[in-house]
């Protein structure tokens, strides 16, 4: 997409330095220039509060890296010496370990924003595929930094999160026991384990940084969605440059992102962990309530809901692929819940469903929790695949506004606010 | 530059292609082969996997001893007669993982119940003495077992598994 201004060097390096890499100018087109929907929200600042999180998390993990050591025997203690010994290691730790928290955060509220704005249809399908791959990537990566510490939850989640692969065996005699040892590297989780998942928690980040890259070209080649979802029109009356607009809406969004995350860090560090896990790894008592990080609890209760091993595994897989089906799957062809009455309620319904999933996984699966949880189990998967698809035929949109300028303007009309000279800028 | 004419004929390109991709495709799996390999227990791992004698005397009527052997957990369970009883009284039948209980046990020896301690769902250690059927009771995500380590309920799909053991004397094993 063409911005609202082009760079033109003037200085004789610069000059020379664009002849040869024209890196000021694609920088220029992307960040200065680059049009952004007028009537953008906050909850498009999670794309740079993302960015930032993924920042901070390698960051503090590299330098976590220089004092942990990846080894069965020494793995626990070196953690526990990170938080005594090392200079300010205390604070390392809790930024990454609450860091991933927050991360999860920014992204599950960047999902939702797209789920209700209707950010995936097209043309944004691959920009939509490409943040699925991401969130996958970033589930794998704080698995397997989770195991790091060594300590019970790390333990035994590794290993019920490894033999979810065992399945496989009930398709396959032998197969999924063979990939369970591939995965192990021995007969059970150990020290071998540990190593591997040590040297790939350290490689999924960067891998992560390259989709971002990615996900972040394709959306500059389709340009961005907004809150009526309607396409943009004129870039002059539609649109504002990046910068300083959205690089200062951005700034604000991190900023008070960045509160809510220090009031994490610095008073309830530990709220978002399981106090089993500074107990050290041990392979022959299980934790009588074992439970993965809140971020993967409506996953887990979906595992559990299903009465079989097999049946369960496969659900839990699949309902985070749906998510890349979801532009073929809704059949709207409007865009943004804001003109979808109907389509709005069941959106909430959806929120609420993986809210309470999430309470269910953290609970005992027993008795009225895993009917409660079979029951949203059908609701989530009948989201995607009966209420999307039969919505789109059957619900009639409000009325769209002309253009995204339009829209605006008839706020500002209703507002009966004095005239701002911004609007027409 | 030269005119490219599209002929029926192969060309020397063609052959070329097909020759390289062919070539390519057998390399890449050999040297996908290593990276692979290299994945699977090593060598030191295995061998950490050398029998272990174990010693039953200490274990009293109604114990349940844990010990490793490769990494993994093994029950050895000392069953009551009461145990035994109800372990074989069941309608193999009617079982998810259908195993009558003499098939579980050496011959001559029922009292001895020696089975991989990891729960078949997802591996989680079973609780000794819990759950309906007094055999094990899984905390994690509620499979029950009983006294002859047999799936009787929830998600895991089969028996706990039986390590290969043998009886050197009344009163001693090797597993391995
Ligand atoms: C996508 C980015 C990342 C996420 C989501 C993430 C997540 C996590 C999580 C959840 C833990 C466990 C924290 C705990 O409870 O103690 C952890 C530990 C760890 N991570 Fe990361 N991480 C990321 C990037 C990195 C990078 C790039 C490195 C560089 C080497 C790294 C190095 C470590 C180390 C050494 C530990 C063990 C120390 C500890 O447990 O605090 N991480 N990570
Ligand atoms: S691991 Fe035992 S029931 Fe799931």
């Amino acid at each position: 997409m063409e911005g609202h201004s082009v760079y033109v060097p003037k200085s004789g390096f610069t000059k020379w330095l664009e002849a040869r890499l024209p890196i000021i100018s694609l920088t220029h087109s992307s960040a200065v220039a680059y049009p952004v929907p007028r009537n953008l929200n906050y909850f498009w600042t999670f794309g740079a509060i993302l960015t930032m999180m993924l920042v901070v998390q390698i960051v503090t993990g590299v330098v976590l890296a220089m004092h942990y050591v990846p080894n069965a025997k020494l793995a626990f203690a070196s953690v526990e010496s990170i938080m005594r010994d090392v200079n300010f290691g205390w604070l390392l730790r809790y930024m990454h370990a609450n860091g991933a928290s927050m991360f999860f955060i920014a992204v599950y509220v960047h999902i939702f924003r797209g789920m209700y704005y209707g950010s995936y249809k097209a043309p944004r399908e691959v920009l939509w595929i490409l943040g699925v791959i991401i969130f996958l990537l970033m589930m794998a990566t704080a698995f397997m930094g989770y195991v790091l510490p060594w300590g019970q939850m790390s333990f035994w989640g590794a290993t019920v999160i490894t033999n979810l692969f065992s399945a496989f065996d009930e398709i396959i005699p032998g197969v999924g026991t063979w990939i369970v040892t591939l995965l192990w590297g021995g007969f059970a989780v150990d020290n071998p384990t540990l190593n591997r998942f040590f040297a790939l928690h350290y490689l999924l980040p960067f891998m992560l940084a390259g989709v971002v890259g990615l996900h972040i070209w394709a959306l500059h080649h389709v340009g961005q969605n907004n809150p009526t979802g309607v396409e943009v029109k004129n870039i002059r009356k539609d649109t504002v440059p990046f910068t300083p607009y959205a690089t200062v809406k951005d700034a604000v969004g991190v900023v008070f992102f960045l509160i809510l995350f220090a009031w994490f860090l610095f008073y309830i560090p530990n709220f978002m962990g399981h106090a089993d896990n500074y107990i050290e790894a041990n392979p022959s008592v299980t934790p009588a309530h074992i439970v993965p990080e809140w971020y993967f609890l409506p996953f887990y209760a979906i595992l559990r809901a299903i009465p079989s091993k097999l049946g369960g595994v496969l659900a839990m897989f699949s309902a985070v692929l749906i998510l890349a089906f979801l532009p073929w799957l809704d059949t709207s062809k409007v865009r943004s819940g804001n003109y979808r009455p109907v389509f709005r309620v069941f959106f909430w319904l959806f929120v609420a469903t993986c809210v309470v999933l999430g309470w269910l996984g953290a609970k005992p699966a027993e008795g009225g929790y895993t009917l409660a949880a079979q029951v949203l189990t059908v609701f989530y998967f009948s989201y995607f695949l009966i209420i999307l698809p039969l919505l789109g035929l059957f619900e009639t949109p409000r009325q769209l506004p002309g253009s995204i300028a339009e829209a605006v303007l008839a706020k500002k009309a209703k507002s009966a606010a004095p005239a701002d000279a911004s609007v027409n800028g | 530059m030269a005119e490219t004419v599209p002929s029926a004929e192969p060309t020397r390109r063609d052959f070329l292609l097909i020759a390289t991709g062919a070539v390519g495709a057998v390399g890449a799996a050999a040297v996908a082969w290593p990276f692979i390999a290299q994945m699977q227990p090593d060598a030191a791992t295995i061998a950490a996997g050398a029998p272990v004698d174990v010693d039953l005397t200490p274990v009293a009527e109604g114990q349940i001893l844990k010990l490793f052997w490769r990494g993994k957990l093994i029950f050895v369970r000392h069953r009551t007669k009461a145990e035994i009883e109800s372990a074989a009284k069941v309608d193999v039948a009617s079982l998810r993982d259908p195993q009558p209980d003499s098939a579980r046990v050496k011959q001559g020896h029922a009292q001895w119940l020696v089975v991989y301690g990891n729960c078949t769902h997802l591996g989680c250690v079973p609780l000794g003495h819990q759950g309906q059927y007094e055999g094990w009771f899984c905390p994690c995500h509620g499979s029950v077992f009983d006294t002859s380590g047999r799936i009787r309920q929830g998600p895991a799909p089969t028996n706990l598994p039986i390590p290969p053991y043998t009886f050197v004397s009344d009163s001693k094993i090797t597993i391995g």
